[in-house]
């Protein structure tokens, strides 16, 4: 079958996670008060933040490490990291 | 391991991999470093590989390298929503050698790539993070990994990490790079049996097909997709600009879903299986987004450098004949035992010298243009599909008049004076 939605496309997927997050959100206040669209939730392509209201969660286990999230962040509020080495996505074709 | 390296290489892509191989083969001491758990964990690209900057690397790579299919046809699409404006070139002359340009899996190709730098003499380490270049008087003589006691030292460190470079951002090469310097883009790896490929794409066995596809493809915002066919699979992917990916307030993976869904391309993918998602960012900022490549003790290559032609989808042979440039720079340099900055910028005069810079300096205006007047993409695709569409309709009109219709219905939309200046800052821009 050809994937249908993002949870079915981050399923193919194989990842190697460590028990800390490589990405932070340095102030979630900023998200809360300054950032009505939270435009990471939208263009992150793994849904990797999600509003829960008064925090963002970071999934960084689906994360597949593009960039996107700090150059795109209006608010230059999130730390990026690269995994520990051998950590995170793990390509296997493309 | 020896404490002090001649050279060490951070990132086994074919930027870096192309630097430690011509330095091992060259008799240096190399240290190459990979993050992923293999060359190419980490690593994406819709899938074309051109044959000239790898073989001026290794000879006759085809005949052993993990190659998909060689491109005999390349096709270019501007689709509507319901319709496509075609035009594309088939000829048999790139199915034979010395071919033009491979489809490739980049997890395989890379493996093989940097077995054969191991081959010439490098010595790669896996599942390891370059923190930071350590630096003592300005100049760079080691990098920090995240390896217990992970200092190692050489005589110069060329920085192959990739296009979110933090090494060349925190060494003040560049600064944060904007959204519109970057594209994002998502791909999916679709199995489909080898057969169905050939007959749907109308090739033999070892036969390639590209098509690249603009208009409808990103809903009308600056970016392409493409579709691009492997042995028995097909890589399918659409991207845009970070930026217009925020403007529009779009879903990449919903985009790829719009793409997969069109009735333009649905065909050519039903019955496919979904074997891998995959997220990356290209350079595309160009000419003007190109960071400082050279300093003292240190060399920054390939997408870290922002060496991507997004016009002609060139990338992955600009970082590897960079690599190339870095690697005989650095070889003179071990010669004279000088690494200062002005021995190093030989690198940088050779890169600038090079098709690289050429042909980023010609296309220096495109994305910028292209991003401030969207009409392109939005308005003048669906309107050469009108355009298309009636004048190969048979209906009684006599063919002069269909071209006076035609004419008027573009300037009616967007007014005579306005089209005349879309076409010269279009031809301004590509020139």
């Amino acid at each position: 079958m050809s994937t249908k939605n993002i949870e079915e496309k981050q399923y193919l997927l194989r990842f190697k996670c460590d028990t800390k997050s490589h990405l932070t959100v340095l102030d979630h206040d900023v998200c809360m008060t300054q950032c009505p669209d939270k435009i990471c939730t939208v263009f992150c392509p793994a849904e990797v933040y999600k509003w829960e209201g008064t925090r963002m969660q970071v999934g960084y286990e689906g994360c597949h490490e593009c960039g996107s999230c700090r150059i795109g962040c209006p608010y230059q509020n999130i730390k990026w990291e690269y995994p520990k080495g051998g950590h995170g996505i793990v390509f296997r074709l493309a | 391991m020896p404490e002090k390296f001649d050279v060490i290489v951070v990132g086994a892509g074919p930027a870096g991999t192309s630097c430690a191989y011509t330095c091992a083969k060259n008799g240096l001491n190399v240290l190459l470093i990979e993050r992923g758990e293999y060359p190419g964990a980490k690593n994406v690209m819709g899938g074309v590989l051109y044959r000239q900057q790898m073989e001026e690397l290794i000879p006759d790579f085809w005949k052993e390298a993990p190659l998909e299919r060689p491109v005999i046809e390349q096709r270019f699409w501007m689709m509507d929503k319901e319709s496509v404006l075609s035009f594309g070139y088939k000829g048999l002359e790139w199915g034979v050698e010395p071919y033009n340009n491979f489809t490739v899996l980049r997890a395989q190709f890379d493996q093989w790539f940097a077995k054969k730098a191991v081959e010439a003499g490098a010595l790669l380490i896996t599942e390891t993070v370059v923190t930071e270049c350590i630096v003592e008087d300005g100049k760079v003589v080691g990098v920090r990994t995240d390896r217990p006691d992970g200092e190692v030292f050489a005589d110069v460190v060329v920085l192959a990490d990739g296009v979110n470079s933090l090494l060349s951002k925190q060494l003040g090469f560049h600064k944060e790079f904007r959204p519109d310097e970057v594209a994002l883009t998502v791909m999916e790896v679709v199995n489909l049996p080898k057969d169905k490929i050939n007959d749907r794409f109308n090739l033999e066995d070892n036969q390639g097909c590209t098509i690249e596809i603009f208009g409808d493809s990103t809903k009308g915002n600056l970016g392409t997709a493409f579709l691009y066919t492997n042995k028995e699979s097909l890589n399918i992917g659409v991207g845009t600009t970070l930026s217009s990916m925020i403007k529009a307030k779009m879903k990449p993976y919903e985009l790829l879903d719009y793409l997969k869904n069109h009735p333009m391309v649905k065909p050519f993918i039903a019955g496919g299986e979904s074997a891998e998602y995959l997220a990356h960012l290209i350079p595309e900022g160009g000419y003007r987004s190109v960071p400082k490549v050279a300093g003292n003790g240190v060399i920054v290559v390939g997408d870290a450098a922002q060496l991507v032609n997004a016009i002609h989808r060139e990338g992955s042979n600009m970082a590897m004949h960079s690599g190339l440039l870095a690697a005989e720079t650095v070889i003179e340099a071990h010669r004279l035992g000088n690494f200062s900055q002005s021995m190093l910028n030989n690198y940088r005069e050779a890169l600038y010298n090079s098709f690289i810079i050429k042909d980023l300096e010609k296309y220096k205006d495109a994305a910028h243009t292209f991003e401030k007047y969207p009409q392109y993409f939005k308005e003048y695709v669906p309107m050469m599909n009108q355009a298309a569409s009636k004048f190969f309709t048979v209906d009684g009109t006599p063919k002069r008049d269909k071209q006076k219709q035609i004419i008027k219905n573009m300037t009616s939309q967007r007014g005579t004076l306005r089209v005349l200046q879309d076409l010269y800052r279009a031809w301004k821009a590509v020139k």
